[in-house]
């Protein structure tokens, strides 16, 4: 029998230490959606959304009824819209994302992510389409997400498309430029982008998906950060224990509620993703991790050894509990969403290359960053570039989400709001690289790709 | 379906009481039950079954959470699976 501990143990995680399942995501194939003619098209995947998912919300709050567990957040992901959509006779796809956004806010999900594009060795007509609607569609839309994976580790990266993104991050900013810029919060350039991540703004259903999945993810920052301060003061071996502990716990929890969703809402289970995904509420940080470890501030030496032990134990930690663990599972280091890497970022203790030096070993990348406004385009290919080939070379997952604050500068501050927090703009190397992303075409795939 | 009610608050008369004659009316047995106080702060906890409740899970809730707040204490219920899962294998 459970013990009196064990209980209260459990409760305080979620009571004071924020343990939460931050996502129930339900993956919706809509490739049986296509059709010629784009009014159709839309309609179909109105109702193919609205039919699937119209008990998403009402089943996420009867289970967080039930296990008194708060599940934050109840989204969708849909097949990458440039390929649903590909049959369609149109040159921009924005009613498609307004279709979207509709069908998001009729059945009550906070998000939607999917207005997406897979284009790691080059664009098809449709692929370009879709990129060119995205400033558009993300200042016209609220909830619906985009991603555009520009590179894999087996082929390469897309420069054309690096170059390109470079422009479309700067209109999207400039198109939602009286809302803080907000579009590019909804926007991720990828390498190697995972097909079944339940987290947004970069989740879209992989094709190689069933028609309809459940994936959930869970996270837990403080309850790391808590269980870590029982092992001040220890060696790294006891610091790694403590962590896997914890996120066997946490991923538990996370799979209790994705089979009784699944079950529930009649559509498989897929995967769960173990993220510690920070929140702005104090206790809620990936930073005040590292200062549990002995780190004065994020970004001090000694910040990537402690987020790659992080990351490595909180999936080891993952696969212990769930045979079924996928997604991005590891740690994430987005800045504006986390209070103490805030703090770090403005007094200078973090900066973007260190950031950068972190994305190597964390399980994402440079996410939510505010960058001065007049940053050049070619300047945000080039850093876009840079995480695709630590992504291409070291096997994982990469990925941008910049915004380029219109109208100001360094050292000011953006308010997003709600989880996406608040950042101070960050400097960028003024150096050009102009030139290197102009020469156009595709960086061939890395000799260790070549594993047939 | 196994449950766990948790009440936590200052201990005063009757809350044991209340809460179970509330379970009681509702046709909910109770398996087990504890309490501690410490420093005069109550805390109890209940393993119940709640497969014969003449109400549903959700009415159950809004009950407990509704004698909680005229008794200036917390209960909570939830389901024995969200314990089960995160401390046994």
């Amino acid at each position: 029998m459970i013990s009196r501990g064990e209980i209260q143990e459990t409760n305080s995680m979620i009571k004071y230490m924020n343990l939460d399942v931050r996502t129930i995501t339900m993956g919706i194939s809509l490739l049986d959606c296509a059709d010629s003619d784009i009014n159709k098209f839309n309609e179909k995947i109105y109702n193919k959304i609205t039919t699937k998912a119209k008990d998403l919300v009402k089943i996420g709050k009867q289970l967080e009824l039930e296990l008194g567990i708060p599940i934050v957040n109840k989204r969708i992901s849909v097949t990458p819209v440039a390929l649903a959509a590909a049959g369609c006779n149109t040159n921009s796809y924005v009613s498609v994302a307004k279709t979207l956004d509709k069908a998001a806010k009729a059945v009550g999900v906070n998000f939607l992510g999917g207005f997406s594009a897979l284009v790691h060795k080059g664009c098809t007509h449709s692929d370009e389409i879709l990129i060119n609607s995205i400033p558009q569609a993300l200042a016209e839309t609220d909830f619906v997400c985009s991603s555009v994976n520009v590179g894999t580790s087996r082929n390469g990266i897309d420069m054309d498309t690096v170059k390109k993104m470079g422009h479309i991050i700067k209109e999207t900013a400039e198109l939602s430029k009286d809302n803080s810029c907000l579009g590019c919060a909804k926007l991720v350039v990828f390498c190697n982008a995972v097909e079944d991540n339940p987290f947004m703004a970069g989740a879209f259903h992989g094709i190689g998906e069933k028609d309809c999945v459940i994936n959930v993810g869970v996270s837990g920052p403080g309850v790391v950060k808590k269980a870590l301060e029982e092992a001040r003061g220890a060696d790294f071996e006891t610091l790694c224990e403590t962590i896997k502990k914890t996120a066997f716990k946490i991923t538990r929890v996370g799979q209790l509620v994705a089979q009784e969703a699944s079950k529930r809402l009649n559509a498989p289970f897929g995967i769960i993703d173990l993220s510690l995904a920070p929140t702005p509420a104090v206790g809620d940080s990936i930073a005040e991790i590292f200062q549990e470890m002995g780190l004065e501030m994020a970004g001090a030496p000694g910040t990537t050894a402690a987020l790659a032990m992080l990351n490595d134990n909180v999936k080891k930690g993952g696969v212990m509990a769930s045979s079924y663990v996928g997604g991005l599972s590891g740690a994430f280091i987005p800045v504006s969403e986390d209070n103490s890497m805030i703090e770090a970022a403005k007094i200078g203790a973090i900066t973007l290359e260190k950031l950068e030096a972190m994305t190597c070993v964390c399980s994402v990348g440079l996410d939510m960053l505010a960058i001065p406004g007049d940053t050049p385009p070619e300047t945000i290919s080039g850093i876009i570039a840079d995480e695709a080939a630590i992504g291409m070379v070291n096997n994982k997952t990469t990925a941008v989400r910049l915004i380029p604050v219109i109208g100001k500068g360094v050292g000011e501050m953006v308010e997003f709001g709600g989880l996406l927090g608040y950042a101070p703009i960050m400097p960028v190397n003024r150096y050009s690289c102009k030139d290197f992303i102009n020469r156009g075409g595709r960086i061939p795939a890395p000799i260790h790709s070549f594993k047939n | 379906m196994n449950c766990i009610i948790t009440v936590l608050g200052n201990d005063r008369v009757g809350i044991i009481a209340k809460v179970c004659i509330y379970l009681s009316e509702n046709g909910i047995n109770i398996l087990d039950i504890s309490q501690t106080i410490v420093k005069g702060y109550f805390n109890m906890l209940m393993i119940v079954d709640i497969e014969k409740s003449t109400i549903p899970f959700e009415n159950i809730a809004e009950g407990l959470k509704k004698i909680g707040d005229e008794l200036n204490v917390e209960i909570r219920i939830q389901q024995e699976s969200i314990f089960d899962c995160m401390h046994r294998i």
